[in-house]
Formats: C-alpha cells, sequence, structure tokens
C-alpha cells in the first residue's frame, strides 16, 4: 500500500490553490542498484486525476522524470470555501492512492 | 411474422450476455482515469518524435507562456518548474525536457475551471531547454526556457 499524501487547498479571492505531495520513488528504470549491479525497474506514477466537488478539473500523464515524491500545484477558479477536491494516481504497476481535502 | 420473433429473441440473448460480462467484470465500465497514457508520446526519442507524437508539430513560439525555473540547477534530480499560460482557452500544458532521452515528461489537461497554471518537480539529465507546450483551441503554443544542471539526476 502507498504511502499517505498530504494536500492542501488555500482560496485566494475565488481561486483554490491546491498543492498536493505524493510519497513515491519515481524509479527511472535507468539506475542501477549499487550492490547487485541489476538494473532497478522502472516505476513511476502514470496517471493523475484531480476533482473539485466531484468535477474533473486536472488530469495529468507522467513519464518517469518527475521527480521522487512528486509536487503538483494547481489553480482553479470559481472555487469557495468548503469545496471538495480529491485528487488519486496510478502507477505503472496498478498502485493507486488518493487524497482529500477541503478548500479553507 | 415468425422470423421477425426469431431475430427478437437472438438480439435480447446477445443483449442480456453483454449484460452479465458487465457484471461479471469482464467488461470494465469507465475506470476512474479517463485518459490514456500516451505511450508512443512518453517513449519518443527527441523534441521533433515528440511533438509530433502529441500533436504539437509545428506549434508557434508564445510570449504568453511563462515558465519559471532556476536559471543554475544544483540538482538535477529536482528543478522546479512552474509554467502559467496566459494564452486564452488553455487546455492542456505540457513540459518536455530537451536534452532527456525522452523529453516528454509530463501533461496536464486543465478544465472546469482550472487555471493555465501548473506547478511541479521535475529530472533533468543535464543542462538543457525545458519547453513547455501549450495547447488552447485546438492549436499549439510553445516557449522554452534554458535550466543549467550542475549535477545530472537521470542515471546514477
Amino acid at each position: 500500500m502507498a504511502e499517505p499524501m498530504k494536500i492542501r487547498a488555500t482560496l485566494e479571492g475565488d481561486v483554490a490553490n491546491i498543492k498536493v505531495l505524493m510519497n513515491h520513488a519515481m524509479e527511472t528504470g535507468q539506475r542501477k542498484d549499487a550492490k547487485t549491479g541489476k538494473v532497478i525497474p522502472a516505476h513511476f506514477i502514470q496517471t493523475v486525476a484531480a476533482t473539485l466537488n466531484g468535477k474533473t478539473v486536472l488530469e495529468a500523464q507522467w513519464s518517469q522524470a518527475v521527480s521522487k515524491n512528486p509536487f503538483l500545484g494547481f489553480k482553479v477558479k470559481g472555487a469557495k470555501s468548503g469545496d471538495k477536491v480529491n485528487v488519486s494516481w496510478i502507477d505503472n504497476t496498478g498502485d493507486k492512492n488518493s487524497a482529500d481535502a477541503t478548500v479553507s | 411474422m415468425n422470423s421477425k420473433r426469431r431475430s427478437f429473441l437472438k438480439t435480447a440473448g446477445t443483449a442480456s450476455s453483454v449484460a452479465i460480462a458487465a457484471a461479471a467484470g469482464l467488461i470494465k465500465p469507465t475506470e476512474v482515469l479517463a485518459v490514456e497514457w500516451n505511450k508512443d508520446a512518453f517513449a519518443a526519442k527527441g523534441v521533433p518524435d515528440a511533438m509530433k507524437a502529441v500533436g504539437a508539430a509545428g506549434a508557434a513560439d508564445s510570449k504568453d507562456i511563462l515558465i519559471k525555473a532556476p536559471d543554475i540547477a544544483e540538482n538535477g534530480a529536482v528543478v522546479p518548474i512552474e509554467v502559467t499560460s496566459k494564452v486564452a482557452g488553455t487546455h492542456s500544458i505540457m513540459l518536455m525536457v530537451e536534452k532527456n532521452a525522452s523529453p516528454l515528461t509530463a501533461n496536464f489537461d486543465l478544465t472546469n475551471g482550472a487555471e493555465g497554471y501548473v506547478s511541479t518537480r521535475i529530472k533533468m539529465g543535464q543542462t538543457s531547454n525545458v519547453r513547455a507546450v501549450v495547447k488552447a483551441g485546438g492549436k499549439f503554443y510553445t516557449a522554452t526556457k534554458e535550466v543549467k544542471v550542475t549535477i545530472g539526476g537521470c542515471g546514477g
């Protein structure tokens, strides 16, 4: 099971500023294990989806070149205090995780 | 009359078997994430191929795309990148690192009030241009910014 992720949604005027910190190794498949000399298989988040009150606001596809423990920031106009934000991801092994936040 | 009845039974039979297959999980209902991971685009080597794979060949240079990134990144494994698109109707923002083995790093589709803005952190193997590609109203726009990398962050 994937580690929990951190999510924060702050309201600036009528724009929700959403910041997400995910816990993921984001292995490129290019690195070698220092001890065995074997290539560490690629393991990375491929798709990310975000919703505001159940409506999709962001859909992302990522490669291995997104940094370890990925950070994602985005802004949604027309948000108000109390709106619900959900962010979820799926990696190339089918592992998934999601987190919720309330705009405040 | 009889033949009509036959064909009705046939159709009904097919329809119900589809329902059974769906119930049994043989046919998956639409996944939570509707967007497919574009394997060809992410595997593309070099910017021209990557641009072609995402349909952005011939994208126009635009001053309305602002890339905020460090001029010098000490650690190529974590390079903060912020893209703000002032292009009206921005629907997608893509990030490419021109000298990475596979340039296309990320694609963000923005809908339902999401602004033309994304912020993330990426890996860079060496000093390179970072290219942002914006899709707006079916057209593509692009801008670049050079980031000097002291220690690469892809191999090791």
